[in-house]
C-alpha cells in the first residue's frame, strides 16, 4: 500500500468526524448502526455473558468441591449445568466472534462499514432479550430448562419441568440474530472489499469468519427447525421423538448434533483467525502457508457437515456406521494438524517477542492440540465407549473451548485494544491476567481427565468417594481461575480511561488495514476505499 | 488481636488443613480402568496406543515451538527469516498424520467390529432404565428385579458430619452400591438387551467397556464375557433427569455353580414370595403396622420426587401433602396411580416393584402423614381388588 | 465513494441476500425433510432396528432348511399403562423363508377402556429389514375395554438373505397408552 492511500484514508476520517452527527447517551447505543460501536456492544455483552455463566460454574463447582449434597438440589444442579452451557456457547463465545467481526472486518477489507448496517443493530438488540428470557427462567414456577444444553428428548419434552417454552423461545431468538449477523458477514466481504484486494489476499482472519459465516447460514435454520420440533412435540401432541406415537428420540440427536457439530467449528474456525494474525505480528515473519491454512479451515468447515453422530456411538449404531464416522472424525485431524505446524512453522526461526498477545496465542496453539488429541482419542469408536459422557468429554471441550476460543479472544482484545481505544492497555497486569489464568485453567481442567478415564460421569452433583481429590483441585482451579477474568476487567476499564497513547500501528510485527488508521480507530474508516496492490 | 480476627485465622487453617488432607479418601485412579474381558483389555490398550501416539506428536510439535521461543527471540538478537511457504514441507505434514491415523485406525477397526459381534451368546439379559433405577429381568428364567440405589440419604444430604472434610460418615461405595446387584456366572457370553421405559439412560460398567443407550421403545444390545469373578460398579452416563447421579449399577460375577445356586435360591424366593403375598391377602394390618411399613416404603421409593416432607418438587412433582389426590379423592384412585403410574409424566407403575402389602402401607401412609388424616386405612386386599377389576 | 457504484453495491447487496435468505429457509426446511430422510436411513441401515409397519406379502423365495434362526420375543409396558402383555411363547426357530404365526397376550387390568399402542424394535438393528410381518396386530392400535384380555397374532418370516452371520434376533415391544391421542 501507497503512503498516499494511507493519508487519504486518515484525511478521511478527520474530515468524518466534523460531519457526523453522532447522537449522545443510551440512544447512541440503541439507534447506532456504526460497526464499531455494535462491535463494542457485542464485546461488551459476552463479557457480562462470560461472568454470568461463569459465576453459575462456580456454583457447580462449589457442589463439587466435597461429596455429598452441599449447596444445590440436585435439580437445580442440572439447571446451572443446563444454563451454563448454553449462555457459554450462545451468550459469551459466539457474540465475542461477532463483535470482532463487527470491529475488524470492515477495517481490514476497506470497508466503510458492514453492508447491512441497520439489520446489524437489530442482531444484536434482539439478543439481550434471548438471555434475559432464558435467565429470567430460573425465577419462574418452572425452573430454567434442567435437560442439559443438547436438551435430548424426551427429558426436554414429555419429562421437561415446563421450561422448553421458554427455552426454544430463547433459543429462536438467538439463532435469529445469528443468521442475521452471519448475512451480514458475507455479504459485507462480498460487495465491500478495496479494490485489489481479492480473496487470496484477503487476511486468513477475513476468511476464517466468511467461512464461519456460511457455517452459521447453513446450521442455525436446522437448529430452528429442531427446537421447533421440540416445541410441538411437548404442546402440541406431535411426535417426532416419541416412540408412542411413530416417532424416535434418537432422531432428535441426529438432527441435534447435525447442527450441533458445525457449531463446534463455529466457535474455533474465527478463533484460528485471530491467532493466525497475532503469531506472525509477534514472530515479525509472514504466516506460513497462507493458502494451505485457506483451505485447511475450508476443509475443516466441509468435514464438520459428515462427522456429527461421533456424539453418537452409544445410541445403538450399526457397525458400518460407526466405522464411517470414526474414520471422517479422524480425518478432521489432517487438516488441523496442518493448522497447527504452520503456527509452529511461522514461529520458526521468527524473531519473537512475548507481548500477552503472544502470550495467549502461544497458550492457544499448545492447549488447543491438547484438546485436538483428547478429541482424536475421542473419535476412536471402541475407546468412545468407555470416554463417552465423562469427564473426559467435559475436560476435551473445555481445553477446546475456554483455553481455544476464549484464550484467542483474551489475544485478539488485547491486540486490538491500543486500536479501540487509542491506549496501550497495561502490560504487567494484563501478565498477570495471563499467568493466573494460564495456571489456574489448567488446575481446572486437566484433573477432568484422571476423572472421567476413573470413571466418573458428566452432569452429576455428588459422586464417589475416590474422584473427590481431584474434584477438589478442580473446584480450586475454578474459583481461582473465575477470580482470574476480574483482573482482564480492570485492564480493560484501565485502557479506556487512560493509559500510554497507542500509535496508529503499535506492534512493530502487524500487518493489515487496520493498521493504516489512527488510533482510536475514527468512528468512520475507509469512507474511501483504498487500493490494494 | 480482636475475637472476629480469631475466628477469621481459624477459618481460613480449616479451609487450608480441607484443601491439604486428601489421605482420607480412597484410592484415586489415573488411568482407564483395564477391565476383566478379552474386549475391556482391547479397548485399553487401544487407549494407550493413542496416549502414546498423542504424547510423541506433542513431544515433537511443542519441542519445536519452545525450541523458537528460546533461541528465536528478539531479546537474542534473532532476526526473522523470510520463508512462508515450502509445498515439500506442507504434503510431508499432511502425509504423515494420515499414516500415523491409518496405524490407529487399523486395530480400532478390529476391536469395534469384536465388540459389535453379540452372536452365540450363553444368557439374554433385558435390561431397562427407569427414572432412576435399573430394572433385570432374566430371559426365559421368570426372574425380574429392580436395581436401586442403597446409600442411605443421610449420608449424600450429608445429615450426619457434613462439612467436615474427612468423608468419614460415607461408606466405603457411597453412591456405588445397590440393594439387588445384578448377577451373571464368569466365562459365559452374557448377552443384554437394554431398553427404558421413559427417558434416555445409560448404562455402563466400565470394568467389561460396555456402555450402551437405553431408548425408550427401542432396544439395543451389548454383551460381555467376564473372566474374573468379583463385583463391578458402573453408573448411568446419560443425563436422565434431577436423579441422574443416584442410579448405579453393580454386577456381581460368580463362577458357575455360585451361578446356579443363585439362580436356584431366586426361584424359590420368588414362590416365596408368591406364598406371602397370598398369605398378606387375608392378614389385615393395624394402623400402626401400615404407617411404619408405609414410612419406610415411601422413604425408599417415594421420597427422592415427592420428598420426606410430602411437599413434592413442583411442577414436576407435585406435592402429596394436602392433594386432592391423597385427601378427597377415592382411595381406589390412589392406588392405581401408584400400581400403574401416571402416562407422560415422571411418575412410574410400582406394582411390579413393590409386594401388594407394601402399596397398601404407602397409600394409608401418604392418606395419613403430614396431616392429610383422612383415616384411610388400605389393606393387601384392597389393592388385590383395585389393580384386578 | 460515487453514487453510481453505490447503488451498483445496494443492487448486489440485494442479490446476495436473497440467496441467503433462500439458503435459510431450505436448511430450516431441510431440518424438518430430516424426518422422512432418517426414515430412509433407519430402512437402509437398519437403524434402531425398525421393521415394516404396513404388511408386507410372503415372498416366496424359497426355505433355507440349512439355516435356523433363533427368534425372541420380549415385552414391555411404557409408564402408566395398567395391562399385562407378553409373549405366549418366548423365543421359537425358524428356518429362513419360513412363516411362522406367534401369539401375544394382552389383556387390560384396569376399570377403565385404553388404546394400547405396541411400537416393534429388532435387534441386532440390522435384521431389522429382514424380519417381514405378513400380519401383526402392531399395525393399528389396540383398543381394549376394561378388564378385556385377548391373543393377538403376529405372522411373520425371517428374509432368505438375512446375512449369514446373524443366528439370533431379537423382537421387542413396546406398549404406549395411546387413548387420549386417539380420542382428540
Amino acid at each position: 500500500m501507497t503512503t498516499e492511500t494511507i493519508n487519504e484514508s486518515l484525511d478521511d476520517a478527520h474530515n468524518d468526524d466534523h460531519h457526523d452527527h453522532k447522537m449522545t447517551g443510551i440512544k447512541r447505543w440503541l439507534y447506532t448502526t456504526n460497526h464499531k460501536d455494535i462491535g463494542t456492544l457485542y464485546l461488551w455483552f459476552s463479557f457480562i455473558m462470560l461472568l454470568t455463566g461463569g459465576a453459575l460454574a462456580m456454583v457447580i463447582r462449589a457442589e463439587l468441591f466435597q461429596p455429598g449434597l452441599q449447596i444445590v438440589e440436585p435439580d437445580f444442579f442440572n439447571q446451572l449445568t443446563t444454563v451454563h452451557g448454553l449462555i457459554m456457547v450462545f451468550g459469551a463465545i459466539m457474540p465475542a466472534f461477532t463483535g470482532f467481526a463487527n470491529w475488524m472486518l470492515p477495517m481490514m477489507i476497506g470497508a466503510p462499514d458492514m453492508a447491512l448496517p441497520r439489520m446489524n443493530n437489530w442482531s444484536f438488540w434482539i439478543l439481550p432479550f434471548a438471555f434475559a428470557i432464558l435467565l429470567g427462567s430460573f425465577f419462574m414456577e418452572s425452573g430454567a430448562p434442567n435437560f442439559g444444553w443438547t436438551f435430548y428428548a424426551p427429558l426436554s419434552t414429555t419429562y421437561s419441568n415446563g421450561s422448553t417454552a421458554f427455552f426454544v423461545f430463547a433459543v429462536h431468538i438467538m439463532g435469529i440474530s445469528s443468521i442475521m449477523g452471519a448475512i451480514n458477514i458475507v455479504v459485507t466481504i462480498m460487495n465491500l472489499r478495496a479494490p485489489g484486494m481479492t480473496y487470496m489476499k484477503m487476511p486468513l482472519f477475513v476468511w476464517t469468519f466468511f467461512i464461519t459465516a456460511y457455517l452459521l447460514i447453513a446450521v442455525m435454520p436446522v437448529l430452528a427447525g429442531v427446537v421447533t420440533m421440540l416445541l410441538t412435540d411437548t404442546y402440541f401432541g406431535t411426535s417426532f421423538f416419541d416412540a408412542a406415537g411413530g416417532g424416535d428420540p434418537v432422531m432428535f440427536q441426529h438432527i441435534f448434533w447435525f447442527f450441533g457439530h458445525p457449531e463446534v467449528y463455529i466457535m474455533i474456525l474465527p478463533a484460528f483467525g485471530i491467532v493466525s494474525t497475532i503469531i506472525p505480528a509477534f514472530s515479525r515473519k509472514k504466516l506460513f502457508g497462507y493458502s494451505s491454512m485457506v483451505y485447511a479451515t475450508s476443509s475443516i468447515a466441509l468435514l464438520s457437515f459428515i462427522v456429527w453422530a461421533h456424539h453418537m456411538f452409544t445410541t445403538g449404531m450399526p457397525l458400518f456406521g460407526e466405522l464411517f464416522f470414526m474414520y471422517c472424525t479422524m480425518l478432521i485431524a489432517v487438516p488441523t494438524g496442518v493448522k497447527v505446524f504452520n503456527w509452529v512453522a511461522t514461529m520458526w526461526r521468527g524473531s519473537l517477542t512475548f507481548e500477552t498477545p503472544m502470550l495467549f496465542s502461544i497458550a492457544f496453539v499448545i492447549l488447543f492440540t491438547i484438546g485436538g488429541f483428547s478429541g482424536l482419542m475421542l473419535a476412536l469408536t471402541p475407546v468412545d465407549f468407555q470416554y463417552h459422557d465423562t469427564y473426559f468429554v467435559v475436560a476435551h471441550f473445555h481445553y477446546v473451548l475456554v483455553t481455544g476460543s476464549l484464550f484467542s479472544i483474551y489475544a485478539g482484545a488485547y491486540f486490538w485494544l491500543p486500536k479501540w481505544t487509542g491506549h496501550m492497555y497495561n502490560e504487567s497486569l494484563a501478565k498477570w491476567h495471563f499467568w493466573c489464568s494460564l495456571i489456574s485453567v489448567n488446575l481446572l481442567f486437566f484433573p477432568m481427565h484422571f476423572l472421567g478415564l476413573a470413571g466418573m460421569p458428566r452432569r452429576i452433583p455428588d459422586y464417589a468417594l475416590q474422584f473427590a481429590d481431584f474434584n477438589k483441585w478442580v473446584s480450586i482451579g475454578g474459583f481461582a481461575f473465575g477470580l482470574s477474568q476480574l483482573i482482564f476487567l480492570a485492564v480493560v476499564i484501565k485502557c479506556i480511561k487512560g493509559g500510554k497513547k497507542a500509535p496508529a500501528k503499535p506492534w512493530d510485527g502487524a500487518e493489515g488495514l487496520e493498521w493504516t488508521v489512527a488510533s482510536p480507530a475514527p468512528y468512520h474508516t475507509f469512507s474511501t476505499p483504498p487500493k490494494i496492490d | 488481636m480482636s475475637r472476629g480476627n480469631q475466628n477469621w485465622l481459624v477459618g481460613a487453617w480449616l479451609l487450608i488443613v480441607a484443601i491439604f488432607s486428601s489421605s482420607t479418601w480412597a484410592d484415586t485412579q489415573l488411568n482407564l480402568t483395564k477391565g476383566v474381558t478379552a474386549v475391556s483389555r482391547e479397548v485399553y490398550d487401544l487407549h494407550m496406543l493413542s496416549l502414546y501416539i498423542c504424547t510423541a506428536i506433542g513431544v515433537v510439535v511443542f519441542g519445536a515451538m519452545f525450541w523458537s521461543m528460546i533461541f528465536h527471540r528478539k531479546s537474542k538478537g534473532a532476526k526473522a527469516a523470510d520463508f512462508h511457504e515450502s509445498t515439500k514441507v506442507e504434503i510431508l505434514w499432511t502425509a504423515i498424520p494420515i499414516v500415523i491415523l491409518i496405524a490407529m485406525a487399523i486395530p480400532a477397526t478390529s476391536t469395534l467390529i469384536n465388540m459389535e459381534n453379540n452372536e452365540d451368546s450363553d444368557i439374554t439379559i433385558q435390561i431397562t432404565g427407569s427414572q432412576w433405577k435399573w430394572h433385570y429381568k432374566y430371559f426365559n428364567e421368570n426372574i425380574e428385579y429392580y436395581s436401586v440405589l442403597s446409600t442411605p440419604r443421610e449420608q449424600y444430604e450429608n445429615q450426619n458430619g457434613s462439612f467436615d472434610g474427612n468423608g468419614a460418615s460415607k461408606g466405603e461405595d457411597y453412591l456405588l452400591e445397590v440393594d439387588k446387584p445384578l448377577v451373571i456366572p464368569v466365562n459365559k457370553k452374557v448377552r443384554f438387551l437394554i431398553t427404558s421405559d421413559d427417558v434416555i439412560h445409560a448404562w455402563w460398567v466400565p470394568a467389561f467397556a460396555v456402555k450402551q443407550d437405553a431408548n425408550p421403545g427401542f432396544i439395543n444390545e451389548a454383551w460381555t464375557n467376564v473372566d474374573v469373578p468379583g463385583t463391578y460398579r458402573g453408573q448411568c452416563a446419560e443425563l436422565c433427569g434431577k436423579d441422574h447421579g443416584f442410579m448405579p449399577i453393580v454386577v456381581e460375577v460368580k463362577s458357575e455353580e455360585d451361578y446356579d445356586a443363585w439362580l436356584n435360591e431366586q426361584h424359590a424366593l420368588t414362590a416365596k414370595a408368591a406364598d406371602a403375598e397370598k398369605a398378606s391377602l387375608n392378614a389385615s394390618m393395624s394402623k400402626s403396622e401400615l404407617m411404619q411399613l408405609g414410612e419406610t416404603t415411601y422413604m425408599a421409593y417415594c421420597a427422592a420426587c415427592h420428598q420426606p416432607t410430602g411437599l413434592g418438587l413442583p411442577p414436576v412433582f407435585p406435592a402429596l401433602k394436602g392433594s386432592p389426590l391423597a385427601t378427597t379423592g377415592s382411595a381406589v384412585e390412589h392406588i392405581n396411580v401408584v400400581f400403574d403410574g401416571r402416562a407422560g409424566t415422571g411418575m412410574q407403575g410400582y406394582g411390579k416393584q413393590l409386594s401388594l402389602k407394601e402399596i397398601a402401607a404407602v397409600v394409608t401412609y401418604e392418606r395419613n402423614a403430614w396431616g392429610n388424616d383422612t383415616g384411610d386405612l388400605v389393606q393387601t386386599s384392597d389393592i388385590k381388588a383395585a389393580s384386578e377389576e | 465513494m460515487s453514487k453510481g457504484t453505490e447503488q451498483q453495491t445496494d443492487r448486489s447487496n440485494g442479490k446476495v441476500i436473497k440467496k441467503l435468505v433462500l439458503v435459510v429457509f431450505a436448511m430450516f426446511g431441510f431440518g424438518f425433510a430430516l424426518v422422512p430422510l432418517y426414515d430412509v436411513f433407519c430402512d437402509i441401515t437398519g437403524l434402531n432396528g425398525k421393521t415394516n409397519d404396513v404388511a408386507v406379502a410372503y415372498k416366496n423365495d424359497g426355505i433355507d432348511t440349512t439355516r435356523t434362526v433363533k427368534v425372541q420375543f420380549i415385552t414391555r409396558m411404557a409408564k402408566g399403562i395398567p395391562w399385562q402383555f407378553e409373549p405366549v411363547i418366548n423365543e421359537i426357530l425358524v428356518h429362513p423363508g419360513e412363516v411362522k404365526f406367534v401369539n401375544f397376550y394382552a389383556k387390560n387390568k384396569s376399570k377403565r377402556d385404553i388404546i394400547g399402542k405396541a411400537v416393534p424394535s429388532v435387534s441386532p438393528g440390522i435384521a431389522g429389514g429382514y424380519f417381514q410381518k405378513i400380519e401383526c396386530f402392531c399395525f393399528t392400535h389396540q383398543p381394549l375395554k376394561a378388564g378385556e384380555e385377548v391373543e393377538m397374532g403376529l405372522q411373520f418370516y425371517v428374509d432368505i438373505d438375512l446375512p449369514s452371520e446373524i443366528n439370533t434376533l431379537t423382537l421387542s415391544y413396546t406398549l404406549y397408552e395411546i387413548s387420549a391421542k386417539v380420542d382428540s
